[in-house]
C-alpha cells in the first residue's frame, strides 16, 4: 500500500486535495445544489417548503407578479433597485478603496526594507478585531451624540457657531464609509505584492530612456501593478456585494442590501424559497461582473497574489 | 564638440554603511573617455566601476567632484535629460511590452513622429538581428535575444555615450564570446562612445580601446590593453591582469631606462626595466610574466639566468604550467608547447634541474606601496 503511494502520482494528488474537497462538498457544493431546489419551491403557509418547479421566485425577483399579464402596469421596483443599489455600492466602495490603497501600498513598496514589515503590520492590525466590533465602533463614531459630532460640538463652542449634530448614522455615505473601512486592507496587501515585484531597475530604465516620474508611474508601474489592483478588487468586491452586516448596523433600515434582502428572508420573513433565488442571482451576477471585469483588465493571464 | 565624450573630475561618492560608518565607494576619481571610444572600467565587485557609471547615467549623484558629458557638467540632472543610454546588467526590459514597443518606449518619450518611430526601431532590431521578432513578449526570448532587445532599445536613441553594466555577465560562455565579437563591431560600425563596465579581464582586454582599472574606489591605471598588461603601473595591476611573479628587492643602481635590482630571493643582482622614478637603495618589486620565463637545460647566454629545480607540472594543452624553484624563490613558468609530439620527454618533468631565464626587458621594476 505505501509502495503504492510512493509512486502513483494521481493517487498522492487525490490524497492531497480529499480533505478540502470533502469540506467542499459537504459545505459548499451540497448547500448550493440544496439552495438552487429551494429556489424552484413554493412557501409553505408555516414557512417551510413546497418542493415543486415554480420560477415564480425569479418572477418576483424582477419585479413582476406570475399573474399579471400587463408587465408594465404591476412592475414594482422593489428588488431590482436593491439589486442596483449593491452594485453600485460595491462599485463605489471598490473605486474609493482601490484610490486609498495605491498610494499607501506604494509607499510601503518604495519604503526602505526593514520598514516594510512594520507597515504591513500596522496594514493588519485592524483585522485583529471582529468585524462587528469595529463596525460598532464606526457607530460610535458616527451617532448624533458620537465622538465626531462631540468633537465638532466642541469646536463650535469654542468659535461661538450654533451647532446642530449632523445626522450621519443610518445613511448611505455611513455604510460607504464602513465598507471602505473594512475592506481596504485587502486592496493594500495584493497592490503591495505585485507592486514590490517589479525590479528597481525598470525604473531606471524607464528614466534612463527619456521618461518622467510620471511618465515611467503610467507607462511601467501602473502596468505592472495591475494584476495586484485585479486582484484585490475580487476581494473587494464580492463581499461587499453580499455583506450585510455593515448596511445592517451603519444603514439601519435606510440602507438595504441584497445581502440584507436575503438575510431577512430566510429570519424575519420567513420565506427560504425567495431568499434561495435572491442567494442564486446574487451569486450569478457578481461571477458576471467578476469575470467581465477579469477579462478585460487581467490580461488572461493568470492572477498572481 | 568637446575634448572628451565623457569625464570625471574628483568624483567621490560616498554611502553609508549598515554599521552607520561612510564608505567613499568612489574615491576622487578622475577619468577622462575620448569620442567614439570603446572604455573600460574592470575590476572586482566593489571596486566602484559601476558607481562610477551609474553617475554618468544619472542614477546616482556625486557626493563631490563633477561628470561631464561631451563637455557640459552634469551636476544633479535627472537622467532623463541626460544625452546617454543604458544597457542594464538584467536588462531591465518591460514585460508586458512587446519587443517593438520596448524598443520604441525612449522614441515615444522623446515625441518622435509613428512613422520615423517604426523606421527607427525596424533598423535598430536589423542592427542586432532580431527583425521578424517584433511582436514577442519579452519572457519569449532567450537571454541573449533579450540582451539585444536591450542593446537596441538604448541605441535606437542614438546617444552620444552608450554605458554597459556588465552586459553579458548573464550569457553563457560560448554566446558571451559570440557577443563580445558583435559589440566590438556593433560599436566600430555605429561609432558612438561605449563606456563597457566588466569583471572579466579577458572581455576588457579584448574588447577596449582603452582600460581603466580599478580598486576600492580608485583608478589604479588608465591604458590600452597592451599598455594596462605589458606595463602595469603598480603591482596591484601587474597582479590583478593576468598572472604574474613578484620579486622583492632594493635598487643598487639606474641608468636610464634600465635599473640593477639586488633580490635576495635569488640571492643576486638582475637587471630589469623601469619606467618611474627609482633612485638607488629603493624598495621595489620586480614583475614577471609566467610566460616571460624561458626554462632552458643549458643557457647559451646568461643574463639574468639561475639554476632551477622543476616542482610541479602541469600540462594544458596550449602550454605546459611549471613551478619551479628557482634558487629560493617559487615562480610560475608557462611553457608554451611549440611541437607536436607524444612523446613525454619533451616536457619538463618532476624533479629535473634545469636553468631559468629571466630577460631584463621581461622584468619590469614597480613601486613598493
Amino acid at each position: 500500500m505505501l509502495q503504492r503511494l510512493r509512486e502513483d502520482k494521481a493517487l498522492q494528488g487525490l490524497l492531497l486535495i480529499a480533505p478540502t474537497l470533502l469540506w467542499m462538498i459537504v459545505l459548499l457544493i451540497i448547500p448550493l445544489i440544496l439552495t438552487l431546489v429551494v429556489s424552484f419551491g413554493r412557501r409553505a403557509p408555516d414557512g417551510g417548503v413546497i418542493f415543486t418547479f415554480t420560477l415564480d421566485n425569479y418572477i418576483r425577483l424582477l419585479g413582476l407578479q406570475p399573474d399579471c399579464l400587463n408587465p408594465f402596469a404591476c412592475f414594482d421596483p422593489l428588488y431590482v433597485s436593491i439589486l442596483f443599489r449593491s452594485l453600485s455600492l460595491a462599485f463605489n466602495t471598490t473605486v474609493i478603496v482601490i484610490l486609498l490603497a495605491y498610494p499607501l501600498a506604494y509607499f510601503i513598496a518604495r519604503a526602505p526594507h526593514e520598514r516594510r514589515n512594520t507597515f504591513l503590520f500596522l496594514v493588519l492590525v485592524p483585522l485583529w478585531t471582529n468585524f462587528v466590533i469595529r463596525v460598532y465602533a464606526w457607530m460610535m463614531l458616527l451617532r448624533t451624540q458620537g465622538a465626531i459630532n462631540g468633537v465638532l460640538g466642541w469646536l463650535a463652542g469654542l468659535l461661538g457657531i450654533p451647532f446642530t449634530p449632523l445626522e450621519m448614522l443610518y445613511t448611505p455615505g455611513a455604510v460607504l464609509v464602513g465598507m471602505v473601512y473594512e475592506f481596504l486592507p485587502f486592496m493594500i496587501l495584493p497592490i503591495y505584492t505585485s507592486l514590490e515585484k517589479i525590479d528597481p531597475s525598470l525604473y531606471e530604465a524607464a528614466a534612463d530612456l527619456g521618461a518622467n516620474a510620471l511618465k515611467t508611474f503610467w507607462r511601467v508601474t501602473l502596468p505592472l501593478s495591475l494584476p495586484g489592483v485585479v486582484a484585490g478588487t475580487i476581494l473587494v468586491f464580492v463581499p461587499v456585494m453580499g455583506t450585510f452586516v455593515v448596511s445592517d448596523l451603519l444603514g439601519g433600515k435606510q440602507v438595504i442590501l441584497v445581502g440584507n434582502l436575503i438575510q431577512r428572508q430566510f429570519l424575519d420573513a420567513r420565506d427560504p424559497t425567495f431568499g434561495s433565488a435572491a442567494s442564486l442571482v446574487l451569486m450569478v451576477l457578481t461571477l458576471i461582473v467578476t469575470l467581465f471585469y477579469t477579462r478585460k483588465f487581467g490580461f488572461g493571464k493568470e492572477i498572481v497574489v | 564638440m568637446s575634448v572628451y565624450a565623457v569625464e570625471l573630475r574628483d568624483v567621490v561618492k560616498t554611502f553609508h554603511t549598515p554599521e552607520g560608518g561612510t564608505i567613499n565607494a568612489v574615491d576622487h576619481v578622475d577619468m577622462q573617455i575620448r569620442h567614439g571610444e570603446f572604455f573600460s572600467m574592470l575590476g572586482s565587485s566593489g571596486c566602484g566601476k559601476t558607481t562610477s557609471l551609474r553617475m554618468i547615467a544619472g542614477f546616482e549623484w556625486p557626493t563631490s567632484g563633477e561628470v561631464f558629458i561631451d563637455g557640459e557638467p552634469q551636476g544633479h540632472k535627472p537622467p532623463f535629460q541626460r544625452k546617454v543610454n543604458t544597457v542594464f546588467q538584467s536588462y531591465a526590459l518591460f514585460q508586458h511590452m512587446t519587443v517593438f514597443q520596448n524598443v520604441a518606449f525612449g522614441l515615444e518619450m522623446d515625441k518622435v513622429p509613428p512613422e520615423e518611430i517604426k523606421r527607427r526601431v525596424g533598423e535598430a532590431l536589423a542592427m542586432v538581428k532580431l527583425t521578424g521578432l517584433e511582436k514577442r513578449y519579452p519572457r519569449q526570448l532567450s537571454g541573449g535575444q533579450q540582451q539585444r532587445v536591450a542593446l537596441a532599445r538604448a541605441l535606437v536613441k542614438r546617444p552620444k555615450v552608450l554605458l554597459l553594466d556588465e552586459p553579458l555577465g548573464a550569457l553563457d560562455l560560448k554566446l558571451r564570446k559570440e557577443m563580445q565579437l558583435e559589440l566590438k563591431t556593433l560599436q566600430r560600425e555605429v561609432g558612438i562612445t561605449f563606456v563597457f563596465v566588466t569583471h572579466d579581464q579577458e572581455e576588457a582586454l579584448s574588447m577596449s580601446d582603452r582600460i581603466a582599472v580599478m580598486s576600492y574606489g580608485k583608478v589604479m591605471q588608465v591604458g590600452t590593453p597592451v599598455e594596462i598588461y605589458e606595463r602595469p603601473r603598480n603591482k596591484f595591476v601587474a597582479d590583478f591582469i593576468g598572472e604574474t611573479n613578484l620579486l622583492d628587492g632594493t635598487v643598487r643602481s639606474v641608468d636610464g631606462n634600465s635599473l640593477t635590482v639586488f633580490v635576495p630571493a635569488l640571492n643576486a643582482e638582475v637587471r630589469a626595466l623601469h619606467q618611474g622614478a627609482f633612485h638607488a637603495g629603493q624598495e621595489v618589486s620586480l614583475s614577471i610574466r609566467p610566460e616571460k620565463i624561458r626554462l632552458v637545460e643549458k643557457p647559451t647566454e646568461c643574463a639574468n639566468c639561475f639554476p632551477a629545480q622543476v616542482k610541479q607540472v602541469a600540462y594544458i594543452g596550449a602550454d605546459t604550467r611549471v613551478i619551479a624553484q628557482v634558487v629560493q624563490a617559487q615562480l610560475r613558468v608557462w611553457e608554451q608547447n611549440m611541437v607536436s609530439t607524444l612523446d613525454p620527454d619533451a616536457y619538463f618533468q618532476q624533479n629535473e634541474q634545469a636553468w631559468a631565464l629571466l630577460p631584463p626587458e621581461n622584468l619590469l621594476a614597480l613601486p613598493v606601496e
